[in-house]
């Protein structure tokens, strides 16, 4: 399955991802009204320092831990990827106490959301990958690093 | 074809389902489910009473689960006794099931101490399981004044829950703070505050000395006046089935990594199930959701004729009250590092060059971050610490584990 990977060196940190994927959720066609003057809540996040720095996402993993953890059952497989049903969700953060890359956060509504490959939304193909201008987020096959 | 018995049908029990067609498509699965409803997410009970959820949506599965995976399901049953020798299965009716293999997926029951008088109060309920939930919601009245015994967990849980929908709800504990299993001293005054705030009273380090017409007296000298009454002071596993066949009992059902008892093809998992705890090396009843899943899962593989091991048990726990969450993990052993603001408190501790465990208040930012690193005992040296301890962050790890985690599938 194709997944978003990430080029530590080639991130300049600017955040873009994070806006994008933050407008290819809202369901708005004009990113300056569905951004603009507000909180955004982005499922990929820019982590890192001054001298280096990357975008994480969740890693659609084949063993998930969130999956299996879910007290809600809000969390499952849809083929290989893992996708969050949030009328089911009740914001218990257990997924975000097992997470381990940290890519499970709250939207603004207080249940949780995360990287669905933007394969349900407008975008249709990762909006973080689409507009990265530095080419630092892929969206390819790979199998496990060396 | 092979026939698999499965005691109890909680989340374990589905996941032990889960776990055998992923390695058996043909056997016959039996289920024995004492409650009349499908597996539900027990721990949603509250959220139930807060209106945050319904009947519906509680549902752990897609209402075809048991269809899909062949189960056949016996609603309103319960095991009486297994038979190791004849390999079968008797339950409350009388009915006979054979097995190859059975997984025990009992659950715990509430515990519920003598108390003096309590046969005389009217309106009492426990708070387990979804028919509790709908006798309790069927009790409140916007002006009931509830008493809660119990300020762990469920008790908590409950009281959040109702709140909104009663006049009062008032909850003692004999332990001196709030949600005493999993929280210090510190922690657990933050959340008090925090409930008081909310309008929750509290008499801690207190009990019921007798219930007499409405009344609770309390061994402090204090009275309660109340309405309604949730006993919610512990559970104790259900391990009788396993413990009359012969099998090694503590407190729960003595699991290997591999969910088997001490009797041949029969399996445990769940909350009534005693497994390893990676943080102590020692065996201890873990009565939470993942555990239960992990547990049920590596049985139903096991059972199937495959093999999977379940060596990452520890204690972990998310629980939030109007908006303020906890978070828990491991044991709490070692050095201390400390971070506190006005609202929130961050706890690490580490020993032997291991984080061992955490609790977090209104700062559970990537806190699976932490987990991971004692769950998969990573060497504090491998990585900064120093930047790790200050907020969770992937940053601290090398860039050569960075790559891996990062660079392919995982």
């Amino acid at each position: 399955m194709k997944r978003v990977y990430v080029n530590e060196k080639w991130c300049l940190a600017c955040h873009l991802c994070e806006y994008n994927c933050a407008f290819a959720n809202s369901g708005m066609t004009d990113m300056a009204l569905a951004l603009k003057g507000k909180p955004i809540y982005p499922r990929i996040h820019v982590e890192g320092d001054e001298r280096i720095s990357y975008a994480v996402s969740c890693r659609h993993c084949t063993d998930p831990m969130c999956v299996k953890s879910c007290i809600a059952g809000a969390l499952s497989k849809d083929g290989e990827v893992i996708r969050i049903d949030k009328n089911k969700c009740v914001g218990c953060f257990t997924c975000v106490l097992v997470c381990p890359y940290g890519a499970l956060a709250p939207n603004e509504g207080g249940v949780m959301q995360k990287c669905e490959l933007c394969l349900q939304n407008s975008c249709g193909e990762p909006a973080c990958v689409k507009g990265c201008p530095n080419g630092a987020i892929v969206y390819e096959e790979r199998g496990a690093a060396e | 074809m092979k026939k698999y018995v499965i005691i109890g049908n909680g989340v374990a029990a589905a996941a032990c389902i889960e776990g055998i067609r992923s390695a058996d498509s043909e056997g016959e699965i039996m289920v024995v489910s004492r409650e009349k409803h499908p597996v539900y997410c027990r721990p949603l009970i509250s959220y139930y009473l807060q209106g945050k959820t319904d009947t519906e949506r509680m549902l752990y599965r897609s209402p075809d689960f048991y269809e899909r995976n062949a189960c056949r399901v016996l609603y309103g049953r319960s095991a009486a006794k297994i038979d190791p020798e004849a390999r079968a299965v008797t339950l409350d009716d009388g009915a006979v099931l054979p097995y190859d293999s059975v997984c025990v997926a009992a659950g715990s029951s509430p515990f519920v101490p003598p108390m003096e008088g309590l046969d005389g109060v009217k309106e009492k309920y426990s708070f387990m399981t979804l028919d509790d939930t709908l006798e309790l919601e069927k009790a409140l009245t916007e002006t009931s004044r509830v008493l809660i015994v119990g300020a762990g967990l469920i008790g908590l849980k409950c009281a959040e829950g109702i709140l909104e929908r009663v006049g009062s709800v008032t909850v003692c504990d004999l332990a001196d703070r709030v949600l005493s299993s999993v929280l210090d001293a510190d922690c657990a005054a933050i959340m008090q505050r925090w409930l008081e705030d909310k309008g929750v009273s509290f008499l801690l380090a207190d009990s019921v000395e007798r219930f007499k017409g409405g009344k609770a007296e309390m061994k402090s000298g204090a009275s309660v006046d109340f309405d309604v009454l949730v006993l919610a002071v512990g559970v104790r596993p259900n391990t009788a089935l396993v413990k009359d066949a012969g099998g090694n009992v503590n407190r729960g059902i003595v699991v290997s990594e591999r969910m088997e008892t001490s009797i041949p093809d029969v399996y445990a998992a769940g909350d009534c199930a005693e497994g390893d705890d990676v943080t102590t090396g020692q065996k201890r009843v873990l009565a939470i959701l993942p555990n239960a899943y992990m547990q049920g899962r590596t049985a139903g593989v096991n059972m199937a004729g495959g093999s999977e091991v379940f060596d990452k048990g520890m204690p972990m726990n998310s629980i939030g009250f109007f908006g303020l969450h906890a978070m828990t993990a491991g044991s709490y052993d070692g050095e201390v590092y400390e971070e506190k603001t006005d609202g929130s408190l961050k706890r690490l501790f580490t020993k032997d060059g291991f984080l061992k465990g955490f609790m977090l208040i209104g700062c559970d930012e990537r806190a699976g971050i932490y987990t991971s690193l004692i769950r998969d005992k990573v060497p504090l040296a491998s990585i900064d610490f120093d930047r790790m301890k200050r907020g969770a962050t992937t940053a601290a790890f090398s860039s050569e584990i960075r790559r891996k985690k990062f660079g392919g599938v995982v």
